[in-house]
């Protein structure tokens, strides 16, 4: 009994049977679909926050002043000022494993240009932050060292600031605006990154040497967070545990003292996030999964009715020279090919209900050749395994009663 | 002196229905020569099914011996006795058995499918002969629902056929049709009597025992009687002697 007279067989008897196969098939088709658009939708998310986070900067740390107790008053960490110029040099000279770092600090208000009025955030920073955040300069020049120095009042806006204050158009490069009655010349622009995943307005920003937001604006001496970039995501921890040593020790804190700072990585950021993500992907492919089981026993059930209803016809098969096997063979066969080409039907609808859900909403959506082969071996698992028990039956008939059933 | 196709020798069957045992063959012995037209008679329960299940190799004897074409049944196992049913016996049953919506030709052609050894091109090629003997040539691509009963019959003869078995084992062949349909199915295997076909026919009907020639009659699971018939009677004059109705 060769292999292709087994699929003409199985083919035939299917063929004889479009409406019910078809309605079995639909089972299949369902969980399949299901499954590729789930995951896709899934996928899709998963990589749209971890664009955006990879947006954010590269491989970035941040250093933030850590609570501290005081008397039995547990301090929050952002009025503190356990962070100093000097702790920023210190790690600038001892760190191997960072690329970039730039101290920050900032300060809200209203920046003013002749008529137009905006607030705004200014950032107080060095040359490095562009590196770490991922900004570009588009017009002008990043301000110098030099300007950090003497702390010299200039200035590079983000677009949305420069909409509001030039709204005209005219370049806003030389041109002088004040924050806070303080006047800053506008060196240089950025070029836009838009909104990130948050909602978040990327370009409502106002860069200036950090010595300058410190002397002139705020009147501090300490300084409000350091951003840095490791040189490669995977030094991330390593540059940590660096970094967490070198303030330590600057802060002269007793081995058993708690970090007066504390550091956030964009890692951990993304891994949080995207461990959300993973699991709203699991679930939703849990409920495909189990649409895919129920159209899986939808085959079993129809297969069983199937071979009762044609007791007869493998009596008949039986008395002329069909061995067990080959009966066995057939209902497999019939089994499978009901459960794969469901699932092809069924990726090809997923695929084209993914495509719609991105044109129409404008979701990401990602589908992963993974998700395809899944739900293929699935659905291939599937037939063989709820085709099983009903090809079992039909092969184990007696051919003497099988021929006379009525 | 004629091949021996079938010899059975001291054959029993029984089988235990709860606690009792049902002796359906009791040493049941005969041969049966190449080019032989076989009557089994016998009342129901006279153990003529069981009879004709372990000369179609369907079922395997309590004690004694069969051969078929040489070969012996007995110790077979299931597979072994599967590939005998292809390859030696043609089967012919009461209610004719075709698959349902399936063409004349793909019913025909459906023993050759569970034989590896025939290309495509040859199974068709026998189909079709094998069509063309019963007299159906014509309806080659007919669907069996779309025939009438006689029509069914051929088409299940021209299945039992296709394989070129070394006997034809038919169940009642006629029981399910009409008088003058039944003579028609009746003169068609006389025909392939004449050619030398071996053709062991079934029935409780006694009247059909003149048309072969040899008769078997069975009761209580032995042989009463084994006759001989020297003056078959032609079926074709039975045929044409018949009454036509017309209503």
């Amino acid at each position: 009994m060769n292999i292709i007279n087994l699929l003409k067989i199985a083919l035939k008897a299917l063929s004889n049977n479009k409406m019910r196969c078809f309605l079995t098939m639909l089972g299949i088709i369902i969980g399949v679909a299901s499954v590729i658009s789930m995951l896709a939708i899934g996928q899709g998310s998963k990589q749209s926050i971890k664009s955006s986070i990879a947006e954010m900067g590269s491989n970035m740390i941040m250093i933030m002043p850590g609570t501290q107790e005081r008397g039995g008053v547990r301090q929050s960490g952002e009025s503190q000022q356990t962070l100093k110029p000097i702790d920023f040099n210190t790690i600038k000279e001892n760190t191997t494993k960072i690329q970039a770092l730039s101290p920050t600090v900032n300060s809200s208000g209203q920046f003013i240009n002749g008529a137009n009025n905006y607030p705004s955030t200014v950032f107080g920073v060095n040359q490095d932050y562009l590196e770490i955040r991922k900004l570009t300069v588009e017009d002008g020049a990043m301000f110098s060292d030099r300007d950090i120095l003497t702390a010299t009042k200039v200035c590079i806006v983000g677009k949305t600031v420069t909409d509001n204050l030039f709204p005209d158009g005219e370049s806003p490069i030389g041109k002088i605006i004040r924050f806070n009655k303080i006047p800053f010349t506008i060196v240089g622009t950025l070029k836009s990154k838009g909104y990130n995943s948050m909602g978040k307005d990327q370009d409502d920003v106002v860069l200036a040497p950090y010595t300058t937001v410190m002397k002139r604006i705020l009147a501090i001496d300490y300084i409000q967070g350091i951003y840095a970039s490791a040189i490669t995501e995977d030094m991330t921890d390593d540059a940590i545990t660096e970094i967490t040593q070198l303030l330590r020790k600057n802060h002269k804190l007793k081995d058993e003292a708690e970090d007066d700072f504390t550091i956030r990585s964009q890692k951990e950021l993304s891994s949080m996030m995207s461990s959300t993500s993973d699991m709203m992907t699991m679930l939703l492919a849990c409920i495909a999964g189990i649409s895919l089981l129920v159209g899986g026993i939808g085959i079993m059930n129809i297969m069983y009715v199937s071979v009762t209803e044609r007791t007869r016809e493998i009596g008949l098969r039986m008395s002329i020279g069909a061995r067990g096997k080959d009966i066995l063979s057939q209902f497999l066969i019939e089994a499978v090919i009901i459960s794969v080409t469901g699932g092809i039907i069924g990726v090809i609808l997923g695929a084209g209900s993914a495509f719609i859900i991105k044109f129409a909403l404008n979701w990401p959506v990602i589908i992963e050749m993974y998700s395809v082969l899944l739900s293929f071996a699935v659905c291939t698992v599937t037939g063989i395994f709820f085709g099983w028990y009903p090809a079992k039956k039909a092969s184990k008939l007696d051919p003497i009663e099988a021929i006379r059933y009525e | 002196m004629a091949k021996e196709i079938i010899k059975i020798d001291s054959l029993r069957r029984n089988f235990t229905v709860g606690s009792e045992v049902v002796h359906a063959l009791r040493n049941i012995s005969f041969t049966i020569n190449e080019g032989e037209f076989v009557t089994i008679m016998g009342t129901s329960g006279s153990g003529k099914s069981t009879l004709l299940n372990t000369l179609g190799c369907l079922d395997t004897p309590t004690s004694g011996d069969y051969y078929l074409d040489g070969i012996s049944v007995k110790s077979m196992g299931n597979n072994e006795r599967a590939r005998m049913r292809n390859r030696k016996i043609g089967f012919i049953f009461q209610s004719y058995n075709l698959l349902p919506k399936t063409t004349a030709i793909e019913n025909v052609e459906l023993p050759l499918l569970y034989n590896s050894d025939v290309s495509a091109k040859e199974r068709e090629q026998k189909a079709k002969a094998a069509l063309e003997a019963v007299e159906l040539g014509d309806r080659l691509y007919h669907k069996s629902n779309q025939m009438s009963g006689g029509q069914q019959q051929r088409v299940a003869i021209a299945r039992a056929l296709v394989n070129d078995p070394v006997i034809i084992l038919a169940d009642e062949a006629t029981g399910n049709l009409d008088t003058r349909t039944a003579f028609s199915i009746l003169i068609l295997l006389q025909n392939l009597y004449k050619k030398g076909k071996t053709i062991i026919f079934v029935t409780h009907n006694p009247d059909l025992a003149k048309y072969s020639s040899r008769n078997i009659v069975l009761r209580d699971g032995k042989i009463i009687s084994d006759e001989k018939n020297s003056q078959i009677s032609s079926a074709e004059d039975t045929y044409k002697s018949l009454p036509i109705i017309n209503d």
